[in-house]
């Protein structure tokens, strides 16, 4: 079970402190936790909070009990948390079988990794010694991000706008693949997403905005508030 | 052959044992084995230290080891090998030189190879360079490499240089004519205050020739780095260039690559980049559980692969 409690996050904008995140509570004991919320609402903001690579600015973040909110990414990935990027990364002569076999925590063979990338939507013979490098396109490296997860199988997974970049077709085994993760595995999933299809698969939804948690609930709860954002300005309202 | 010899030997050339096929050792300055083929003679230079290797017309698929071991401190040698490479041979060419230095004179071994490849022959050259011994002497190299390709000949050229060598410059010419193509994959890293300079000069001289350059390097700690390549379009041909460069803690790298078109239908391009290790890979790796250092090492294993 993992535990944001108070989270709060601001940074420095020319001198000016910008609050991003506001006392965030927020306990992901369910399976499978949507988090939506307009551009610059926070939201992948809270997912590098979790896995450390942003320390909070007050609040503690709390792993089955333990308090984490001090540990380096390193030990929060040792203790069972994974973060698949919103923009997956690039590297020069490493290969997928390499990365994969980082992410599993051991010599990926073969037929793990034919497992792996067939949920992806990938077949392993062809992307197993590709370079990771800029001559994957970018629906492919998102696909092998999510693949890095899948391998990890810990009890704590966030995905960044997983559906960002994947086209209508392997949208659909995105889903599937949620829905075998959802079904399998005994921790929490934590997806971050704009996608109406993905909300619904979830047991819960939050709803950021400003930084803030709006709203926590079902999907026939939350949706109303998601659609109703308030006046626009003029100058929104005449383009639309 | 002694163990230290014997490791030098496996680091440069991989070998465990005598390899197949036509092979020269130099071990100390010294002839340490050789063997010859029906195809491939080796003779030695009366002239000068070196070796004439004679690949006949129509070689395929033949090897040629040229090893270099140095395990006696303060030895400085000069060799000048020439490889004649018949018409439509297709062979393998590995040399290698492995310094192992626990004295404290600096030794120092410099190759002058030279390579005429006649029409239509295909080569791959393979040269790896290593390091070896704690001794206060260094570990020098300065390989010197001339290419002529005839009409459609096509040399592929990878050179390592992974460890252990203090001080190298490494000169490479190559003249490429009509149809014919080099291709010229280096590697590189230095730590400590090591110092590697590599200059390239190749000239396209006919029609439909190309060269196409890849040097991947890193340079750690207090070391340096100078990369200069003048490529010269005189003909209808393509040349790329690629110069692609980590550097981490102290060190320096220069890159200096220089374009010259005589012809209007010379295409060249260059790409050079150096910069530290991206943030966004390490942290990558680091959410996979790996530490900094660890991260750091596979970036860097990855990019020299």
């Amino acid at each position: 079970m993992l535990e944001l409690k108070g989270i709060c996050y601001s940074a420095e904008d020319e001198s000016r402190e910008v609050e991003i995140l506001n006392d965030i509570n927020l306990t992901l004991d369910d399976r499978f936790v949507a988090v939506t919320g307009p551009n610059g609402s926070g939201k992948s903001t809270l997912a590098k909070i979790i896995a450390g690579i942003l320390k909070p600015t007050a609040g503690r973040i709390i792993l089955d009990g333990e308090d984490i909110t001090d540990l380096s990414i390193t030990e929060r990935a040792n203790k069972g948390i994974s973060y698949a990027f919103q923009q997956p990364v690039r590297f020069k002569g490493i290969t997928v079988r390499e990365l994969l076999s980082v992410a599993a925590g051991r010599d990926a063979s073969m037929s793990d990794i034919c497992e792996i990338l067939s949920e992806v939507g990938l077949c392993a013979r062809d992307y197993v010694n590709r370079e990771v490098n800029a001559s994957l396109s970018g629906g492919e490296l998102k696909r092998i991000e999510i693949a890095m997860i899948i391998a990890r199988k810990t009890k704590v997974s966030i995905f960044d706008e997983p559906e960002a970049g994947i086209d209508l077709w392997s949208f659909q085994n995105l889903i599937r693949v949620f829905e075998k993760m959802h079904e399998e595995i005994n921790g929490s999933i934590l997806i971050i997403s704009h996608q109406e299809r993905i909300l619904g698969l979830a047991d819960r939804i939050v709803l950021l905005s400003g930084g803030q948690i709006r709203k926590v609930g079902s999907k026939e709860e939350v949706m109303p508030e998601l659609l109703d954002r308030g006046q626009p300005c003029k100058t929104l309202t005449d383009k639309l | 052959m002694d163990a230290i010899q014997q490791n030098l030997l496996e680091q440069v050339a991989g070998l465990h044992e005598i390899p197949a096929g036509a092979y020269n050792i130099r071990a100390n300055g010294q002839l340490a084995g050789r063997n010859t083929t029906a195809n491939i003679d080796i003779i030695t230079k009366e002239d000068r230290a070196g070796i004439d290797i004679r690949i006949k017309p129509g070689t395929k698929s033949e090897s040629v080891h040229i090893p270099v071991v140095l395990s006696q401190s303060g030895l400085k040698e000069s060799v000048y090998n020439d490889f004649f490479v018949g018409e439509d041979a297709d062979v393998t060419i590995v040399a290698g030189c492995g310094i192992h230095n626990s004295g404290d004179a600096a030794s120092e071994h410099s190759g002058i190879h030279r390579f005429f490849v006649e029409k239509n022959a295909r080569v791959r050259y393979v040269e790896k360079h290593y390091g070896s011994g704690d001794g206060s002497g260094e570990r020098i190299m300065n390989p010197v490499t001339e290419i002529h390709l005839a009409p459609g000949a096509y040399l592929e050229m990878e050179t390592v240089q992974i460890k252990g060598i203090d001080s190298t410059r490494r000169v490479t010419r190559a003249e490429v004519e009509e149809g014919a193509a080099l291709v010229i994959k280096e590697k590189i890293m230095t730590h400590g205050r090591q110092l590697a300079e590599t200059d390239f000069t190749v000239d396209m001289n006919g029609d439909d020739s190309s060269v196409n350059l890849i040097s991947r390097s890193v340079a750690k700690e207090q070391s340096r780095q100078r990369f200069k390549s003048c490529i010269t379009g005189n003909a209808r041909c393509h040349g790329h260039s690629e110069c692609d460069a980590i550097i981490m803690d102290d060190a320096s790298v220069s890159a200096a690559p220089e374009l010259t078109a005589n012809n209007i239908d010379a295409n060249l391009i260059h790409e050079a980049a150096i910069g530290k290790i991206a943030g966004e890979q390490l942290t990558k790796l680091m959410t996979l559980g790996l530490t900094e250092k660890e991260a750091e090492e596979q970036i860097v294993n990855g990019f020299l692969r």
